[in-house]
């Protein structure tokens, strides 16, 4: 195989010769480590590559050109939320008062970062209608397990310990499942009814003795509001059970409708989906979890308290025993925090609305336009975002889901989540956010209905894109058959240490 | 728009909301402004105080970040993409992780390194899972010289699981003083009513201290559990790696290298095994292959351990994870280099010497015999109230061991300190002044003053 293409890039370890690099760090005199064993001392120094600071950067810089990101260009993938992120956060985030703060620090060094994080679970506890939000959890799916986990240790508290289920729709989120798993917790799937909703009915069925929890997303991942959600909910309450919401879709609902009003327990929110905070290439992300008062003494510690006098400071260990416990060390990612934070200030309570309505206007705008191209399998109005298909064109030229979002890709787009939820055949579901112009909306519509034009036409260009990518198509299979994991040549000769 | 879509109102679309559940209007502050806002924002930093010489580690460390990482972060091709699920347009964030992959296997000496987890509490819990998947076994072994942190992390995964935690004891006293108590291992590994499936224990340890890694190993492979290593990155460029004391899994905190202190986060969890538990390790990996053309190209792969593929089922639920901090620490290491980061680790060790000497001189001598690399115990009479006055003297004289493990008697009168090779001498001989004039007593402290 041909090492690197036009655009591609050699790795690391190609690039590096010995002797290259240094100048950051002063020299330790060369008994520096006279006093560790030998026996506890690394044999030989690790074989990392050696580079010039600008071999560094132009790699890097030339690496990040393969990416699509967007900054770059429109990035619609449906339940992922990629709106702008607002180069402020950024900023804030950086203050060397914010990022240089150790976590060990004691609370009289810490307030303003303190009295941040205390007002930033207000917030979180307004837009959500939770009396308690913590913010320990380190990304959606630690903030799901946080709560079924807190569920449990309600059940226990209260004697309940003959619930080992938790009932989860066929359309959530595959870490709703896999969370129920690590809590302890049975899944037992309910399949979607015919219109794309849970099944309420189904779901009041499966209800009993034996329900810990109802993991529901609203809106749901086919982005449709659940209308019967108050039914299901009563009757979950009805059976001792308690109701978790994903807020993987809060971005379509906000000041609207408030899901500890409505009558969830806990739900978890996603900051780098509703509140803008960078994905990062795939994290970081957080967390944060609200609950009802009833379900607040056995949320993480520690979270940040107001005292009398106006200061603030942590939890200290075993002032709550009836906690969890911990998610994960020191307070949570606090850098993820003070980015939603601004976000949510430069919002306000107007700007908040303005976010759901736009970006709720902005996906039935979209729906509207691809409906005559595309099957549209819930013609009902969406939320923040809604499933096409492509099973009818799939049916007439063989063109499938995966090929038009290829053919995307060349037309200078980041294709829509595919063949999820799994519930809908072909499916592309497509979240354009708020923060995109018509002219972006429109120029996306377009592209994607002269694909469906293409398929009729000449689906071999559909089905052999992307032609214009850094790279075609790739053969995933031997990579999961012989999987190469890291850089080995290297380990054949390692470089010596000049001192 | 609404004339495309045929309505007369946005609020028409949400009509399907029942009137009854509808949201109570947010009651909160109105939209601000950006320059009211960034002085809101600059203002509550300036609350932090940033004066304080610092000799705070304890699982967060202080070093010198090359401006060139944080400023290749900022380019929004990074930090504006999410999971590279298009992998003909996400080839730099697939191949920054397959280099990632591969500078920590160098790095820990092990074969598979994950593409990241939340922080090293996490990464040490999803590790200790791994073992338990890996031999079937339902019952852990850690040692109380991890970071509690780390230790709470695992109890809550554990309890989540059904699984059971036995604590290694400390050696209380003597030469092996504040190490793993390795007799109390061997009887806990003796119990063959309730085998082992994993043995968990740090390098250096939470006071800092090396502890015998090759003996951890081979009792517990000798019982037939797995071993994990709870390791510090930077240290690893002068300690024997894990793969040279035949840990089966390396799980630690990637904030060393390159990443903001940041009042805790967003970190970066390391998690790397061997070859024989690369179908047991949660989380993304990246592999090599080709495309159509035959040109080189990343993916990723064995996705059939992930959540969205395989459901209840799945390895682990973790879905987003620290993908920027790993590439943070991966321009981290590529700037700094083999010799440099052995010069990060080498001069902390030389700061700590230092620092040991100084303190030592005015009467808080180290509290262990044992060796350490650049965080060590002191020996400090009533040690949380002297910390407290230390800070008012502008020294953040580390943590008082009676806070960060209050369990151990032995530890009632200690602080952990640490140096890096941020640490100056001015910082040193401040912190030793303000704790000499401590020490000396109340007359003797206003004499100094």
């Amino acid at each position: 195989m041909s090492v690197v293409g036009e655009r591609l890039q050699p790795t690391l370890f190609e690039l590096g010769k010995h002797g290259r690099g240094g100048g950051k760090i002063p020299h330790p005199p060369k008994d520096a480590l006279d006093r560790i064993p030998a026996a506890a001392r690394r044999a030989s120094a690790p074989a990392l590559p050696e580079l010039s600071e600008l071999e560094v950067v132009r790699h890097y810089v030339n690496l990040s050109q393969l990416n699509y990101s967007v900054d770059t260009g429109f990035y619609p993938l449906g339940s992922c939320t990629m709106k702008f992120n607002p180069k402020l956060n950024e900023w804030a985030a950086r203050l060397p008062g914010f990022a240089g703060l150790h976590p060990m620090a004691p609370d009289a060094v810490a307030q303003g970062t303190l009295q941040l994080l205390y007002e930033l679970e207000a917030i979180l506890a307004e837009i959500s209608g939770m009396d308690a939000v913590t913010l320990q959890p380190a990304a959606g799916a630690q903030g799901e397990l946080t709560g079924i986990l807190v569920i449990r240790a309600y059940h226990r508290a209260r004697g309940d310990t003959e619930r080992c289920e938790v009932l989860v729709p066929d359309s959530s989120h595959g870490t709703n499942p896999a969370t129920a798993t690590m809590a302890g917790y049975r899944t037992v799937t309910i399949p979607s009814a015919p219109d794309g909703g849970v099944d309420i009915d189904a779901f009041k069925a499966a209800l009993g003795p034996k329900t810990a929890a109802i993991m529901i997303t609203n809106p749901s991942t086919l982005g449709l509001f659940e209308t019967r959600i108050g039914e299901l909910l009563e009757a979950t309450h009805a059976a001792g059970a308690l109701a978790y919401m994903d807020g993987a879709n809060l971005n379509a609902i906000l000041g609207r409708f408030k899901p500890g009003e409505a009558g969830f327990d806990v739900m978890h929110f996603n900051t780098h989906k509703t509140f803008s905070t960078p994905h990062g290439g795939g994290g970081p992300g957080a967390g944060p979890v609200g609950a009802r008062a009833s379900l607040a003494p056995y949320l993480p510690a520690p979270r940040v308290i107001r005292e009398a006098d106006g200061t603030y400071r942590l939890e200290r260990t075993g002032e709550r025993p009836s906690s969890i416990g911990r998610m994960r060390s020191f307070f949570g990612s606090t850098g993820v925090l003070v980015r939603a934070y601004a976000y949510l200030r430069a919002h306000g309570d107007s700007g908040l609305r303005e976010v759901s309505d736009d970006a709720v206007l902005a996906a039935n705008y979209l729906k509207a336009r691809l409906a005559g191209s595309y099957d549209i399998p819930f013609e009902r109005a969406c939320k923040h975002e809604f499933v096409a298909s492509a099973a009818g064109i799939k049916h007439r030229t063989g063109v499938r889901t995966l090929d038009i979002a290829k053919r995307l890709i060349d037309k200078g787009y980041h294709p829509p989540t595919i063949y999820f939820p799994l519930t809908v055949e072909e499916a592309m579901l497509i979240e354009p956010t708020e923060t995109e112009t018509l002219e972006t909306l429109d120029g996306f519509a377009d592209a994607l209905i002269e694909i469906a034009h293409e398929a009729e036409a000449d689906p071999g260009v559909v089905t052999s894109a992307p032609h214009d990518a850094p790279v075609r198509r790739l053969d995933e299979a031997t990579a999961a058959r012989q999987p190469n994991l890291r850089w080995r040549a290297m380990t054949g000769e390692q470089t010596p240490c000049p001192d | 728009m609404l004339e495309t879509i045929g309505i007369s109102s946005v609020d028409e679309l949400f009509d399907d909301i029942p009137r009854a559940l509808r949201a109570s209007p947010l009651r909160l502050d109105p939209p601000e402004p950006e320059l009211e806002l960034a002085a809101r924002l600059t203002a509550l930093a300036a609350r932090n105080r940033t004066d304080l010489a610092s000799f705070l580690g304890a699982g967060a460390y202080r070093h010198w970040s090359p401006p060139a990482v944080d400023q290749l972060l900022l380019r929004g091709e990074w930090y504006t993409a999410y999971t590279p699920y298009q992998p003909e347009v996400s080839q730099g964030t697939l191949q920054s992780i397959y280099e990632y992959q591969s500078l920590l296997a160098e790095l820990t000496g092990l074969d598979v390194v994950s593409a990241s987890h939340y922080d090293g509490g996490a990464a040490t819990a999803e590790a200790a899972l791994m073992t338990c998947r890996a031999t079937g076994r339902g019952r852990l072994l850690v040692s109380r010289a991890i970071h509690p942190h780390y230790r709470g992390t695992l109890a809550t995964y554990a309890d989540g699981a059904g699984l059971a935690v036995d604590e290694i004891p400390l050696v209380a006293e003597g030469p092996l003083a504040g190490t793993t108590d390795l007799g109390a291992l061997a009887r806990l590994l003796a119990d063959s009513d309730h085998p082992v499936a994993g043995v968990v224990v740090a390098q250096p340890n939470v006071l800092g201290l090396l502890e015998d890694m090759p003996e951890v190993g081979r009792l517990a492979h000798a019982a037939g559990a797995l071993f994990v290593s709870v390791i510090e990155p930077v240290s690893l460029a002068v300690l024997a790696p894990p793969g040279a004391y035949a840990a089966d899994i390396a799980a630690g905190e990637g904030q060393p290298l390159g990443i903001p202190l940041g009042y805790g986060g967003p970190y970066l969890g390391i998690v790397a095994c061997t070859d024989a538990l690369m179908r047991q390790i949660p989380g993304r990996l990246v592999g090599l292959t080709k495309d159509l053309d035959g040109r080189r190209a990343f993916v990723m792969t064995m996705r059939a351990r992930e959540q969205d593929i395989r459901r209840e089922r799945a390895a682990s639920n973790i879905c987003t994870n620290q993908a920027l901090l790993a590439l943070a620490a991966s321009i981290y290491l590529a700037t700094i280099g083999p010799h440099g980061l052995r010069d990060v680790a080498a001069l902390g060790a030389v700061h700590a010497s230092e620092l040991a000497a100084a303190l030592a001189a005015v009467g808080a001598p180290r509290l262990h015999a044992g060796p350490y690399l650049n965080e060590l115990v002191v020996r400090v009479p009533d040690a949380p109230a002297v910390h407290a006055r230390l800070l008012d003297r502008g020294v953040l004289a580390g943590i008082p061991t009676a806070e960060l493990l209050p369990d151990e008697p032995a530890l009632a009168d200690g602080l952990l300190v640490c140096a890096t090779e941020v640490t100056t001498p001015a910082e040193i001989a401040r912190f030793a002044e303000a704790l000499r004039a401590e020490l000396a007593g109340p007359v003797m402290a206003e004499a100094v003053r």
